[in-house]
């Protein structure tokens, strides 16, 4: 640390990132339309009960369905947050809501509060998430200024379903991570 | 003379196959490509390199005292912290923090500083099983090879390379080379690995000082998958990754997914704070050099990247040499540039493969001048005596040649006969520039002959 001190040169100022105010007129389309870019399914919903009639649709109701939501309980087990993250190995399906959603690119921001578990976004087989349509902004710039100096132990932004291409560049939805992710849009 | 072989030597090797260098440019050009696309819609896109550019200009000139709040508030939010100066410091660490534990297995999701401290090796000759998660580095790993990109790790091997390697390691049917059938098999067999493991490593994109929380991206999900289900999570970073405060975040991964692959952010970006109940939480911050450049007022501008490995997907040289060549864990112009202030004897040839071109400098998100670094290296190289012998007599040869007007015409009528009647004094093996290159046919007279019988016609 001592070199570090010695070393390092005459201090520069930060820059000025007040600039990056571009916002989108539409930010529902402009987040419909990157999603579905990104490989997402994007469904309106409109209300929360039209959600619960998406998902007896969409998803295999003889597997494991959670969802941290206690409205949702007709449709998904509520999950624990006691319970070791192990169990969750055999989650077909996860239903979490969104704190946030990013028009620029697509992604959701979820907080472990929302998460019930850390994993649980990332070990589900399918992901669906809850947005809010006004929950949505323009830019990351907005995203932070929303997320402001909230504290958290973990918080992510997830971006669609899990994907590789590192076998000759052909693009593989699900990688390690959900093999899906679907956004439910509510008002 | 050098034990091992030199960038133009492990190129000849990886140029021995013609269709696989094509494809290999195809691919990485088509990926730059992307990037120009998601860059071009991206509005103020050149402003955001300008304002990354200035944010890690500031954290070079105050890394002192960001450090030091970024190391008290990991303590704060209940992360241990531990500072390495050089890779065996590192890896000592990392032992000492599994022994107490008593883990014999690791899952570590991509980090290229633990590749270059050869962690892996080094845990495994203490019985420690480690296993790469990533899936071009599990390829790689499998294969016993390093990476070849810091992005894309396995972008050399062909689909039925790959295959066949499964067929060996994970009893996959033999012939099978379908991309998503090959990822299902792995997904499956790394899911076990992610649930069995007790102990998870990540590397490290940015790290917040006003906060102490750490961001980690991936696309695939596997840093996640394996901390969320370890009791002991540990995370290792080199002091250059700290940013000031949280709203920075906003500008870097604006920029890094874009500049890497042409997409709008990674499909995972986790930011980490603290530890869940019952979990230990573990941060390793690594010199390894790094204060070594910050004395370097021509280089410390490197200590700026970010990884996104777009500097080698636009490079030239690099995608018709492969990463491999470079012999470096990171590879392309901005490891040439790296890896210079680490062993300029060892890496001395780096900096010479390249065309200084600057297009690297043209696609960096936060403006390294890349090809100006390779510039400033050859001159430092070449003072300090560490170039190749051959180079530095063509070079003084040629400083005579253009030195001397007389000697300038003899050598140009010379040099054309030759190429027109004896072409094989010049293309012959002496002659490396001739290396899977033709040349023209060469005019029969010299701009300056031609003009002095033209020159004065109307």
């Amino acid at each position: 640390m001592a070199a570090v001190k010695k070393n390092q040169p005459a201090l520069s100022a930060l820059p000025d990132i007040t600039v990056f105010n571009v916002h989108e007129a539409d930010v529902v389309k402009k987040y419909s339309e990157v999603f579905a870019g990104i490989g997402g399914l994007l469904v309106s919903a409109g209300s929360l009960e039209n959600v619960k009639d998406h998902i007896i649709k969409d998803f295999d109701q003889g597997k494991r369905i959670l969802s941290t939501l206690p409205k949702l309980t007709d449709v998904a087990e509520l999950a624990d947050a006691d319970a070791d993250p192990h169990t969750l190995e055999d989650v077909e399906l996860a239903i979490i809501e969104a704190r946030m959603a990013v028009a620029e690119n697509g992604a959701v921001w979820l907080t472990e509060d929302v998460m019930g578990h850390r994993v649980l976004p990332y070990i589900a087989q399918h992901l669906a998430v809850i947005v809010r349509e006004d929950s949505i902004v323009s830019t990351m710039h907005d995203a932070y200024a929303k997320i402001a100096s909230e504290d958290y132990g973990f918080g992510g932004f997830i971006g669609g379903p899990s994907k590789t291409a590192d076998i000759e560049q052909a693009l593989v939805l699900g990688a390690h991570g959900p093999l899906s992710m679907t956004v439910y849009l509510i008002k | 003379m050098k034990s091992t072989l030199d960038h133009a030597a492990l190129a000849e090797e990886f140029n021995k196959d013609e269709e696989r260098v094509d494809w290999h440019d195809g691919a990485l050009w088509w990926i730059r490509q992307k990037r120009d696309r998601s860059a071009h819609q991206t509005p103020q896109w050149e402003e955001l390199r300008e304002a990354a550019s200035a944010i890690k200009s500031n954290v070079i000139s105050n890394l002192h005292d960001y450090l030091i709040q970024f190391e008290e508030n990991l303590k704060k939010n209940g992360v241990k912290v531990y500072w390495a100066a050089d890779a065996e410091e590192h890896n000592q660490i990392v032992y000492s923090i599994l022994k107490a534990k008593e883990i014999k297995q690791m899952v570590k999701s991509k980090s290229m500083l633990t590749e270059e401290c050869h962690l892996n090796e080094f845990l495994e000759e203490r019985g420690i099983e480690v296993i790469n998660s990533d899936l071009g580095e599990y390829i790689q790993q499998i294969d016993n090879e390093p990476p070849s990109h810091i992005v894309l790790p396995c972008i050399h091997k062909r689909k039925e390379e790959i295959g066949e390697l499964f067929h060996e390691h994970l009893g996959t049917e033999k012939g099978l080379s379908d991309p998503t059938l090959l990822t299902r098999v792995a997904r499956k067999h790394l899911r076990n690995v992610f649930l069995t493991r007790r102990a998870a490593l990540t590397g490290v994109n940015f790290a917040v000082a006003e906060t102490g929380e750490y961001v980690v991206c991936t696309n695939e999900g596997n840093a996640d998958m394996g901390a969320h289900l370890s009791e002991v999570q540990i995370a290792s970073m080199g002091l250059e990754k700290i940013i000031p405060e949280r709203k920075h975040l906003g500008v870097f991964l604006r920029l890094l997914a874009r500049s890497a692959i042409g997409q709008p952010i990674t499909i995972y970006s986790s930011h980490y704070k603290k530890p869940r109940p019952g979990q230990e939480m573990h941060l390793i911050l690594v010199d390894k050099g790094r204060s070594n450049l910050l004395a370097r007022p021509d280089f410390r501008e490197s200590l700026k990247c970010i990884k996104c490995g777009g500097c080698m997907n636009t490079c030239p040289v690099y995608r018709k040499s492969g990463g491999l060549s470079y012999h470096n864990t990171i590879s392309g112009p901005i490891g040439a540039i790296l890896a210079p202030n680490l062993d300029m004897k060892q890496h001395a040839d780096l900096p010479f493969a390249s065309t200084l071109c600057g297009s690297c400098s043209n696609v960096c998100p936060v403006k390294i001048p890349i090809h100006e670094q390779l510039y400033k290296w050859r001159q430092e190289i070449v003072k300090q005596g560490y170039s190749a012998n051959r180079k530095t007599f063509s070079m003084k040869a040629m400083a005579l040649t253009l030195s001397s007007p007389e000697i300038y015409k003899t050598a140009g009528k010379t040099g054309r006969w030759l190429l027109n009647n004896a072409p094989f004094a010049i293309n012959n093996k002496f002659n490396p520039w001739y290396k899977q290159r033709d040349m023209p046919d060469s005019s029969q007279q010299s701009f300056g002959e031609w003009y002095a019988k033209n020159g004065s016609k109307k």
